[in-house]
């Protein structure tokens, strides 16, 4: 075959090149998995977007009237509160999807933030040897860090400044992202360093070297990529501990208003009236863990994808 | 429920009572266990509740509170009165008789001296020690005979019962902590955790915040008694977990301030291993207004301080509308049930202090609309929110995290929205908000907000020095490192006065119309301060753990030297 | 790689101190008061008078200092007196806790046992259910066993522990009465019963966090195993006729392991650090519930103490972490 020197004019209509992301939302759309996995997350992200303009009780809304506040109190699901009715006769749908919002969006942000950083620091010090014992020894000190001190400063330091630039709720927002993400990195940095050391002794890197790579085209194309797997669960895992943490900050009075809903926080509450209304604690428990587990079939499937390996066949 | 779990437990008592004259050791092991673990055993070196109350079990005092806050006696042979000639007529000198024949747990003989050097260590400047209040105003004690107590005040005190009365002021035995005076008392680390004491139970051991086992007091004055041999006090969790190990598993016989929701409750009563008692004593959740301008456009060092007023809540009527529109009955349902009761006083009791007033009970929302608009607060753009003067009705409302504390701030949010108030919520951890560090802006002391809830209480029965908070010098500002007890910056020179006038006052009649005078300036007459919730205590014992009778006044284990099984 | 081990211990002093100094600037600066948990019936005279007891007032770095040297000097004389009879530390003073004024190192003696045998035994447990769990899902990659662990780790993993605990043990304790909700720490194993106790009470906390330590190991696992069996050794191995045991078990597994390694060596000094809310739940007041609870009081000599030994166990094992990359793939060299 490859003795053949010209190609046989027959095979005039050249297939267009095929782009390569094409290909990956190809082999994406064959993935079982990764295709729920989309579907159920596209519909979380509806429920919490678009759920509002639908139902449109007030999350934090508390009867004044004292006697109909007390008659809507835990009442089980009914049509005019389809998942109930908390302590205070506030209406769950309307705080699932309010707090579906802040937890999503928490989860996912502080997530990539977490991710970037683990990521950046760990490509760096695995493949720049002169980085690597400063940069190790950065990510020590900040696992050696009490979270609980340090939150508690960086709120003190940054929140009213934040609130001042952005506004309150965006400066809230903020804060949490990045306390959440600057503390959350190292565990993804020191994966991503030790699978790097490893890679750039292989052959490929090697070859990749001896034709004068430089060193931001070696890690884009050549390093990068082979670590996406490890990332990618990272990733996965690191949605859900954001989503649990930022309860933890809430509860601490670092978060969100009091009275403002997320998953995390509706969770803690309904812990402690688990055997008396079971579905309080069920449906935010149930929403935390279909996001993770969507979060992670996607990420099952984009590795598949991104993987020209199994692209081909 | 509350009627019926009261008349049981009282059944109970009466019915067991004779089982209680066993003999000593005879019932085995009590489990207590508290939300909190303690931390040390001399309450002289903490006055967290945890530590007092657990060394309290050791370390007795001369004379204590029973349940109803009268003074009886414990290692004296009765209470110094002006008619037993045990307070001098000019009410400066206070003489106690100790039991005939005391001995300390080690079996030596308690005396007076150990009486004056307790004195001696909580008065050391260097000690640090955590209830120097209640030996203030003493000028002297000394040891007249080894039997014989004669506290010396430097004024005329009407109230004596300061020193050497409750769980807060034990008598410490000299020998043991003779070395410990001064700047050695942190550092003895042996004493500290395991104190000689005169109590029913001695420390066999002790794990630092964690677990501290006791076993009776061989040499305790009343042979029969405790009934338990050995007594094991568990710490940590919280107070649902605890409630649920005496309630519904049945793992502990006792449980510390289980306080938890009136649903809570009743699921756990539905448990039927034990019960829950409840008493009320003076503590009062409340709102706090704040007099001066938090505003952040302020410059540091003036925000929160006297020089600028609050620029809407200084209006009499508008704090009065707020506490109007409020319906303290419900609070107490959603948060408390049975260890609650609405109040409208600041000092709920003792009877002889506190104000009949009950007007804010009853919610007025219309009423307090009224208010506000007499007071030209009105909604005139029509956004829903009043404003006056171009000033939006805007209240930013902090407390400690806490989840009863979080649904109160969102119900009380719904009675000012639906005022026209616009409310703002912020929690601060409990640590931050009561930690008094002047570094942080979030402390209840700085009082960076315009409204804010916590629960305060008064030391014994005495509300004076409760009331003396409120004198215009205590206000926290920059110039006392934000240091002060009159939180909201109230002041008013009529006040002072009265303060002065109490502290004078002797004849306990007039004291307590005074205190009623005062406590009703505060709250009744200008709404600075806005009373919500008389606290009660609330603790869980289980069904055959008998003779328990809760006090609010002294620790809550006063009479365990009474307790015993139910067979 | 002995040099280079040398190197690191080395440079490991330095990176400590500094990360001494930072944790105590940090826990220093952070707002709250050692006087926080003391009743507001206390007047600030009184409160003001405690703290200077305390020598909380002290300049931060004079206190700092003291720290120092009562860690590095006056706690090991302490050691090597018990130790060996000797009088090194002259009655100096130790490190005393401002919450219960006894040494920090007590309190820590007080609680490793129930340290390591609850949170320790709930990591092996996890890493031994994980690895397995994790190689046999790659194997057999959308198996349904792969489906079910994928699930079962990914609840696991989202579903915090302070929930968890509680539904075991309304569960457990309330409606079946099996296991004690509360840990014991006063129990002694001295016996068969007692033993007997110690597993009962320990169930529950262990299953907690063995299951949360599991999900997280268990994922990293199988994805490694994922991106090395489709590697061209393995087909060359396969090739070669080698049974498949020995290609899965030997070559595949030890190229997959080196961010399970990474995973494992970062959980090791966690659990030194204890589980603070599984520790709550269950009242086993290990180190966990030690540290959060002097955070809580502000108990500064408590909080660096603890934090610093926790710092040493992090350097340490991230140093054990890089010298296995060494030996599990000895391309990678440090020198």
């Amino acid at each position: 075959m490859t003795d053949a020197p010209i190609p046989a004019p027959a095979v005039a209509v050249v297939d267009k090149p095929r782009n390569q992301w094409r290909d990956v939302w190809d082999q994406f759309r064959t993935h079982k998995g990764a295709m729920a996995g989309m579907i159920v997350f596209v519909s979380l992200i509806a429920f919490v977007t678009l759920g509002p303009l639908v139902w449109t009780k007030d999350p934090t809304f508390v009867n004044p009237d004292a006697v109909q506040m007390f008659k809507s109190r835990n009442m089980p699901p009914s049509w005019a509160s389809p998942l109930g009715t908390d302590q205070l006769g506030r209406d769950m749908l309307a705080r699932m999807m309010a707090g579906g919002q802040v937890s999503i969006a928490v989860g996912l942000v502080a997530m990539l933030l977490s991710i970037f950083l683990g990521t950046t620091v760990g490509v760096l010090a695995g493949y720049f040897r002169r980085l690597d014992g400063p940069l190790m020894r950065l990510t020590d000190l900040f696992l050696a860090l009490p979270l609980l001190p340090l939150l508690l400063v960086m709120v003190m330091l940054f929140r009213d400044s934040l609130a001042g630039v952005f506004g309150a709720e965006a400066g809230t927002f903020l804060l949490i992202v990045s306390a959440i993400g600057v503390t959350s990195w190292m565990q993804a940095a020191r994966i991503v360093r030790g699978e790097v050391l490893a890679l750039k002794e292989r052959e490929f890197v090697l070859a990749a070297r001896s034709i004068g790579t430089p060193p931001r085209r070696m890690v884009l194309r050549h390093i990068l990529p082979n670590v996406v797997s490890p990332i990618m669960v990272a990733a996965t895992l690191g949605i859900a501990s954001a989503i649990i943490t930022e309860s933890a900050l809430s509860f601490l009075g670092l978060g969100f208003p009091p009275d403002f809903p997320t998953w995390g926080r509706l969770l803690f509450d309904g812990v402690e009236y688990m055997q008396l209304y079971p579905e309080r604690v069920m449906w935010p428990g149930l929403a935390i863990s279909l996001t993770v587990l969507s979060v992670n079939y996607i990420g099952d499937g984009l590795r598949d994808a991104l993987d020209p390996r199994i692209r081909g066949r | 429920m509350k009627l019926r779990t009261a008349l049981l437990g009282a059944a109970a008592t009466l019915v067991m009572a004779p089982a209680a004259f066993a003999e000593r050791g005879a019932d085995g092991n009590v489990k207590v266990l508290y939300s909190q673990a303690v931390s040390i055993l001399n309450p002289y070196l903490s006055s967290g509740t945890k530590d007092v109350e657990a060394g309290s079990l050791v370390l007795e005092p001369l004379a204590g509170f029973n349940e109803k806050g009268e003074v009886i006696p414990r290692l004296v042979t009765e209470v110094p009165s002006v008619e037993n000639g045990g307070i001098s007529e000019d009410l400066t000198t206070i003489t106690w008789k100790l039991i005939p024949g005391l001995l300390w747990s080690d079996g030596t003989a308690v005396t007076a001296d150990d009486a004056v050097f307790t004195w001696q260590y909580c008065t050391h400047p260097e000690g640090g020690c955590a209830q120097a209040a209640r030996y203030e105003g003493v000028a002297n004690v000394e040891a007249v005979d080894p039997q014989t107590v004669k506290v010396t005040f430097a004024a005329a005190k009407p109230n004596p019962f300061t020193a050497f009365v409750g769980a807060t002021s034990p008598i410490l035995q000299k020998a043991q902590f003779e070395a410990c005076v001064g700047a050695a008392a942190p550092t003895c680390t042996d004493p500290n955790s395991k104190p000689v004491g005169t109590g029913p139970f001695m420390v066999t051991d002790f794990k630092v915040n964690d677990v501290v086992e006791y076993a009776a007091n061989p040499n305790y004055r009343d042979p029969a008694k405790p009934a338990f041999a050995t007594l094991t006090l568990k710490g940590g969790g919280d107070a649902a977990g605890a409630a649920r190990a005496v309630m519904e598993t049945g793992e502990f016989d006792y449980a510390w301030n289980t306080q938890i929701n009136p649903e809570l409750q009743a699921q756990m009563e539905a448990g039927g291993k034990g019960v829950f008692v409840n008493a009320f004593g003076t503590l009062v959740e409340r709102i706090e207004m704040n007099m001066t301008d938090p505003s952040a456009d302020l410059p540091e060092g003036e925000r929160s301080t006297a020089k600028h007023p609050h620029p809407i809540l200084s209006d009499l009527n508008v704090r009065k509308a707020l506490s109007m529109a409020i319906d303290r009955q419900l609070l107490v349902d959603i948060g408390y049930g049975a260890a609650g009761r609405a109040t409208c006083n600041l000092v709920p009791a003792p009877e002889i202090y506190a104000s009949p007033n009950t007007d804010c009970i009853a919610q007025d929302m219309e009423g307090a609309k009224a208010l506000l608009d007499g007071a030209g607060w009105t909604d005139s753009d029509g956004d829903g929110i009043r404003d006056k003067d171009g000033k939006k009705f805007t209240l930013l409302y902090q407390t400690s995290v806490n989840p009863v504390r979080q649904d109160f701030q969102a119900l009380i949010k719904g009675w000012w929205n639906e005022l026209g108030v616009e409310v703002e919520l912020k929690t601060v951890d409990g640590g931050v908000f009561f930690g008094g560090d002047p570094g942080s802006p979030d402390t209840f002391q700085k009082f960076y907000a315009d409204v804010e809830m916590y629960a305060n209480n008064f030391d014994g029965t005495d509300p004076e020095p409760y009331l003396a908070q409120y004198t215009c010098d205590k206000a926290p500002r920059p110039e006392t490192q934000w240091q002060g007890e009159n939180i909201n910056r109230f002041c008013d020179p009529a006040y002072d006065e009265l303060v002065k006038q109490l502290s004078a006052t002797r004849d306990p009649a007039e004291r307590g119309a005074l205190a009623i005078r005062m406590n009703e300036m505060l709250t009744k007459d200008s709404y600075v301060i806005v009373p919500l919730v008389d606290r009660g205590r609330l603790s869980a014992h289980s069904n055959t753990l008998g003779g328990v009778v809760l006090n609010t006044w002294d620790t809550e284990l006063w009479n365990a030297s009474d307790w015993f099984r139910v067979k | 790689m002995l040099t280079y081990t040398l190197r690191r211990l080395l440079m490991a002093i330095p990176t400590l101190l500094l990360i001494s100094l930072l944790i105590f600037f940090v826990v220093d600066f952070a707002p709250g008061s050692p006087m926080s948990q003391i009743p507001l019936t206390v007047p600030p005279e009184v409160r003001l008078k405690m703290i200077e007891a305390l020598g909380a007032n002290e300049p931060a770095f004079y206190r700092y200092l003291l720290w120092l040297r009562q860690f590095f000097w006056v706690e090991p004389a302490y050691w090597m007196d018990a130790r060996f009879g000797t009088d090194l530390a002259g009655g100096a003073q130790r490190i005393l806790s401002w919450q219960s004024r006894s040494p920090v190192f007590d309190l820590i003696g007080q609680r490793l046992p129930q340290t390591l045998t609850v949170i320790g035994s709930a990591y092996v447990i996890g890493v031994l259910i994980a690895l397995p769990i994790g190689i046999y899902s790659a194997y057999r990659q959308y198996s349904w066993f792969d489906q079910i662990g994928t699930f079962v780790a990914m609840v696991g993993f989202s579903v915090p522990t302070f929930f968890t605990g509680v539904v075991l043990i309304v569960i457990f304790s309330v409606n079946l009465g099996w296991f004690p909700s509360i840990y014991d720490t006063t129990l002694r194993v001295t016996d068969w019963a007692s033993f007997q106790k110690q597993v009962m009470q320990m169930a529950m906390p262990v299953t907690v966090l063995a299951l949360y330590n599991a999900a997280q190991i268990s994922r990293y696992m199988r994805s490694s195993m994922l991106d090395n069996l489709g590697q061209d050794y393995v087909r060359t191995a396969r090739a070669k006729g080698m049974k498949e045991s020995v290609v899965v078990l030997k070559h595949v597994l030890r190229n997959s392991l080196i961010p399970v390694v990474t995973v494992i060596a970062l959980g090791i000094p966690t659990i030194f650090g204890g589980a603070i809310i599984t520790e709550q739940v269950f009242k086993v007041n290990g180190l966990g519930a030690a540290l959060i609870n002097a955070i809580h009081a502000s108990d500064l000599p408590t909080v660096q103490t603890l934090t610093f030994i926790f710092a040493v166990l992090i350097v340490l094992f991230n140093l054990i972490a890089d010298i296995l990359y060494g030996i599990l793939d000895p391309r990678i060299r440090y020198d």
